[in-house]
């Protein structure tokens, strides 16, 4: 026996984004825009979804895809609120992956209406590292940081709030209760991803509501736009 | 990402058994060594990877600004130039997760 050493200097992460474009392909062809939503569990992804989709956006009609690691919990408050949504469940893998990657999704693409809608939102299993990492098509992506989590998160996981087009600090109505100076978080967003946009949001209360609301009904235009 | 890691060795050891996977992780990546090991000993497990040792290169991130050309190390995540306080960067490594090559045990050729 003896040792031969090949090279082989690929990207990990090669066979995901191969996969990754093969749906962009599909969600182009239908015309749907893709948003992948991130957060750390617990943050509000769910109830900011049924706030925002509940009275649904005027001209854009929505689809979600609810990833969990096991349980259709989101899903079944989603669908009370007549949103169409698919549950995709991770729980096949090592242990329950704790993120979506390209070829889940991609699994779950016959069940999605995507000849009928016009925008698709991704709900991310909630993690704060791994989803960041595995891209799975999509046009945008919105990280939901809420205050209670506290100001430090975005120096503790820059990879994630610099992968985002839009930070969305959720749970506004707790500031008086909790130590979340925003200044300081928005300091610390600055010095991750300079210029990001970012919208101040109690789902609870609907204060932001409206905005999320506007920002993702002009996100198939900017999307849509050449690069 | 360790299963990433075996999968992509796999598909370059054409079934031959794998001695060494040698990866380098750029220090923007939320990797951590430690994990990456841990988790690759487990999901290699019945593939010509298992018992491989992985090897890991963490590569610094270097960050170059658009504005004013001045580069730098980054330790912590400041995205914002040193020198201009410019927001506009490149970067010039640091988001490596790469397969950079792998040692492939190999049957000598029988000559009797």
């Amino acid at each position: 026996m003896h040792r031969v050493k090949v090279r082989v200097v690929e990207d990990a992460l090669d066979a995901n984004n191969t996969i990754a474009r093969a749906n962009r392909d599909d969600f182009d062809r239908h015309g749907v825009t893709v948003v992948n939503l991130m957060s750390a569990p617990g943050s509000g992804k769910t109830t900011l979804l049924e706030k925002v989709l509940g009275p649904g956006i005027p001209g854009v009609r929505t689809a979600v895809l609810e990833g969990d690691v096991q349980g259709s919990l989101d899903a079944d408050r989603l669908a009370k609120h007549h949103i169409d949504v698919v549950q995709l469940n991770t729980d096949n893998g090592f242990g329950g992956e704790c993120h979506l990657d390209a070829n889940m999704v991609r699994s779950a693409l016959p069940a999605l209406p995507l000849a009928d809608i016009d925008l698709l939102i991704v709900e991310n299993v909630g993690n704060l590292v791994c989803p960041a990492e595995f891209l799975m098509g999509e046009d945008a992506r919105i990280m939901v940081a809420s205050v209670a989590e506290g100001e430090d998160k975005p120096l503790k996981y820059p990879l994630m709030f610099r992968a985002c087009e839009l930070v969305i600090v959720n749970k506004i109505d707790l500031l008086e209760h909790v130590d979340f100076d925003m200044d300081r978080f928005l300091y610390h967003l600055d010095a991750v991803h300079p210029g990001v946009a970012h919208l101040q949001v109690s789902a609870r209360t609907g204060e932001g509501v409206e905005e999320v609301r506007d920002w993702l009904a002009r996100l198939p235009e900017r999307a849509g736009a050449p690069a | 990402m360790s299963s990433a890691v075996v999968d992509t060795a796999v598909r370059h050891a054409g079934g031959r058994p794998v001695a060494i996977v040698s990866v380098r992780i750029g220090h923007l990546r939320q990797v951590v060594p430690d994990s990456l090991l841990f988790y690759f000993g487990i999901v290699s497990r019945d593939t010509v990877c298992e018992g491989a040792k992985l090897e890991i290169e963490v590569v610094p991130a270097v960050l170059s600004c658009d504005d004013c050309n001045t580069e730098w190390t980054a330790e912590a995540a400041a995205f914002r130039c040193p020198s201009c306080t410019g927001g506009a960067i490149t970067v010039v490594s640091g988001e490596e997760l790469e397969v950079e090559s792998i040692e492939l045990e190999v049957q000598d050729a029988c000559i009797a």
